[in-house]
């Protein structure tokens, strides 16, 4: 039953789907909804009635007045738990078109309140063999579909949705750092100590914006729930200068970066996309585009800070280009 | 022999120990609080500033508290298995041991959890693990395992006392008097009638095949925590086995030092004797063959076949921690083997000797368990602050630690106040099986 429900909203949200990505390039394929709309100055005193995506997927007409005075609304940690009916969220990352501007991580920071040396987004310098040439790596969280991290959770503070996305509660969160060492790609990072940053109760916390911080909880990228409810890409897609990452709908086939539209299916199979370390059976939800016919040489992702840099210091690359002088 | 004069002799000869602390363990008390206060200082300064004050950081989130957790859990675990098997079979000179043991089983058991206590980093939402369990974690499994435990080993340390309060109870002139209502209390009416006897004891025994069962699923569980992540290093199916034998092998360890350091501050040269030291460190040597084997077929798999995560972790292993490789892998199994091996390097010293490095090896085996994985992830840790890499504890995380270490001598110190350290009607029941079996023998050769 609950099925058939999904695919009847499924053609109306195709529908509109259309119109979200005729109606602005940040827009997430399909997941305009209800707040967007507050944004619209134009609509505020209208009175007209229009049609609207609610957040469990039912098109709805509604006046557009009476959406106005919706405030952004704010999911709190018991709704968070649920996620956004019928959405599978996905995220592609195209290797061959990162420079290390790190945009992505910058803006994560500033949207997440994260202090210069909290990264929820990091670039590693990978480099596959001996042969390979280096390359530049995204690494947000993966979201995956076995998250070794919500299993060993001792009281379900990390928590899996059916929209695929994995948060964490830093309202129950225990502290106990499990997560931190069952995740296989060194995702998690924690609260260390109390910050001044986290009396700011401006905004109530929710699951969905990961602020505040509470000292003594583990943190990590959250997909940016709170904008896709808003209709908008997460942080690091859409500041991304190159378009490196494409964000979307898996049920919907559908991802995008910003600029372009794509179907989800035909990037990877045609681009030859891949999940990092497949056979730990975690099953990601962020894949990636291999590293071929690269837009910009390695060398550009050094115009970074010195200590930027050094944070790289262990790759025998960087290390081989310091003796040559070129770093 | 007169059952009850014999009693009476034996609570006069252990009473001094009871009432009468010598200066030295005045001495040694105060130094042991003078570390647990120095503990409590860090642990107020940990709770105030969170765990920004430890050497932990976001890529080595587990650091000593963990490892002296595990080494805890390790003496309690094994504490039960010597002392179930002491019992259970009955052993001919599990007496003078016995109550070593079963002391060391509890106080480890109380002392270790305090520490993964402490690594975690939100003491006040402790509670959330009962509110809000989730049966799937490996944690939660840990919880009720040692809670089950804890109980199952108090309530076994308790009945193997009973008759010894009821001794301290009936001859208890001298006595101040709150001891003698304590003894009273706690005797709970013992009065060492032939039924009491036969139920006690066969109380006891089932409990003492309990806590074996019980000391060993919960170790496995420990293990469990780190084989089933899926970390190199870590996710080895061996390790349940392997921490067991290893909990055994420092366990054993524990207890010969224990049995050494009681005999000579306390005079039990006849009760503790040098047969008994001879009987550990067989088993010392035992433990340490079983437990060099685990270890090297659990490296020398990852060395051959060498896929690439698991030649990282040995890189690692072989350069940033050659020397504690060295110490806890090399040192810490073929010392203790040589020593105990050959007949004559077998004296009290020696044995002794040998298990004070087979403690520390095996504390830096754990060591080497936990946080090299933790430093050679998946993902090269790249793009983090560079004092995030490493790991290396500060002074409050060895301040708690030897904390712990202080509060374990200073539980067993004040145990020993209580009862006996040798459970007088052990040696009461020992005597009268001597007698019965001279007895008997005399019954046998007269015709
Ligand atoms: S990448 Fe790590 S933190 Fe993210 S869902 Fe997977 S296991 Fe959990
Ligand atoms: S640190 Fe928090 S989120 Fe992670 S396993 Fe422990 S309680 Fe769960």
């Amino acid at each position: 039953m609950k099925d058939d429900k999904t695919t009847q909203n499924g053609t109306n949200r195709r529908k509109f789907l259309k119109m979200g990505l005729l109606s602005g390039a940040t827009t997430v394929a399909g997941a305009s909804l209800l707040a967007n709309l507050t944004s619209e100055e134009e609509l505020k005193a209208s009175g007209e009635k229009i049609r609207v995506l609610t957040p469990d997927g039912k098109m709805v007409e509604v006046d557009a007045e009476s959406i106005n005075n919706y405030p952004e609304a704010h999911i709190t940690p018991e709704e968070s738990r649920k996620g956004i009916p019928g959405r599978k969220f996905v995220m592609v990352i195209d290797l061959s078109k990162c420079k290390n501007a790190r945009t992505c991580v910058e803006s994560c920071q500033k949207a997440h309140h994260l202090d210069y040396n909290e990264e929820y987004m990091k670039i590693l310098l990978l480099q596959d063999h001996e042969e390979a040439d280096p390359y530049w790596f995204p690494k947000p969280c993966y979201h995956c579909d076995e998250p070794p991290c919500v299993t060993v959770c001792p009281t379900g503070a990390t928590f899996k949705r059916d929209d695929g996305i994995v948060l964490i509660d830093n309202e129950r969160c225990i502290g106990c750092k499990f997560c931190v060492t069952s995740c296989p790609y060194s995702v998690r990072q924690f609260h260390w100590s109390h910050k001044p940053k986290f009396d700011n109760t401006d905004l109530p916390y929710s699951p969905e914006t990961s602020v505040p911080g509470e000292v003594g909880t583990v943190m990590k990228c959250d997909f940016c729930p709170d904008m896709i409810r808003q209709g908008k890409l997460p942080h690091c897609v859409s500041s991304c200068p190159m378009g490196v990452i494409y964000f979307g709908d898996k049920n919907e086939d559908m991802v995008t970066n910003g600029e372009e539209t794509v179907r989800f299916s035909e990037l990877i199979n045609d681009r030859g996309g891949y999940r990092y370390l497949e056979h730990l059976g975690t099953k990601p939800n962020v894949y990636y585009l291999p590293p071929v016919d690269r837009q910009f040489p390695l060398e550009r992702g050094f115009d970074v800070d010195e200590e930027i840099i050094e944070r790289y210091k262990d790759v025998p690359y960087v290390q081989d280009m310091k003796e040559k002088g070129k770093i | 022999m007169d059952v009850t004069i014999r009693k009476k002799e034996l609570v006069k000869e252990f009473s001094p120990m009871l009432l009468k602390p010598s200066k030295w363990s005045k001495i040694w008390m105060a130094i042991l609080v003078a570390f647990i206060l120095y503990g409590l200082v860090a642990l107020v300064v940990q709770l105030t500033k969170g765990q920004v004050v430890t050497g932990m950081r976001d890529n080595v989130v587990w650091g000593i508290y963990t490892i002296n957790f595990i080494f805890f859990l390790c003496l309690s675990y094994s504490g039960a298995f010597a002392s179930g098997v002491l019992h259970f079979f009955n052993t001919p000179w599990k007496n003078a041991v016995s109550r070593i043991v079963e002391i060391i089983t509890v106080v480890s058991l109380i002392v270790g959890p305090i520490f993964i206590i402490l690594c975690m980093a939100r003491l006040d939402r402790l509670h959330y693990l009962f509110i809000y369990p989730r049966i799937q974690s490996p944690i939660t499994w840990d919880v009720i395992a040692i809670t089950t435990d804890l109980i199952g080993c108090l309530l076994y340390l308790y009945l193997t006392f009973i008759p010894d309060f009821a001794i301290l109870r009936d001859n208890s002139e001298g006595l101040p008097k709150w001891r003698k209502k304590l003894y009273t209390s706690l005797a709970i009416g013992y009065q060492d009638t032939p039924t009491q006897r036969r139920r006690l004891h066969k109380i006891t025994k089932i409990m003492s095949a309990m806590v074996i069962a019980l000391a060993i699923v919960t170790y496995s569980v420990l293990a469990w925590i780190f084989s089933l992540t899926l970390q190199p290093g870590w996710n080895s199916t061996i390790f349940a086995p392997y921490f067991i034998v290893a909990g055994l092998y420092s366990g054993i360890g524990v207890v010969i030092i224990a049995m050494y350091l009681i005999r000579k501050y306390f005079k039990l040269d006849h009760y503790i004797r040098k047969a008994h030291f001879l009987s550990a460190g067989v088993i010392l040597l035992i433990t340490a063959l079983l437990y060099g084997y685990f270890t090297f077929s659990e490296y020398f798999a990852r060395w051959f076949s060498h896929k690439t995560h698991d030649a990282n972790l040995l890189e690692t292993l072989f350069n940033d921690y050659f020397w504690m490789f060295i110490l806890a892998n090399y040192i810490g199994i073929l010392v203790p083997i040589a020593i105990v091996f050959f007949k004559k390097l077998r004296t009290i010293k020696t044995i002794t000797f040998a298990a004070v490095i087979a403690v520390v090896g095996l504390w830096f085996n754990r060591y080497l368990i936990v946080v090299p994985t933790q430093e050679t992830p998946y993902l090269p840790i790249q793009d983090t602050r560079p004092e995030f890499v490493h790991y290396s504890a500060t002074w409050v995380e060895w301040a708690l630690s030897f904390a712990g270490v202080a509060a374990f001598v200073l539980f067993f110190m004040l145990l020993m106040r209580l009862v006996p350290i040798i459970p007088m009607s052990g040696i009461i029941d020992y005597e009268k099986k001597g007698k019965v079996r001279r007895d008997g023998l005399t019954q046998q050769q007269q015709p």
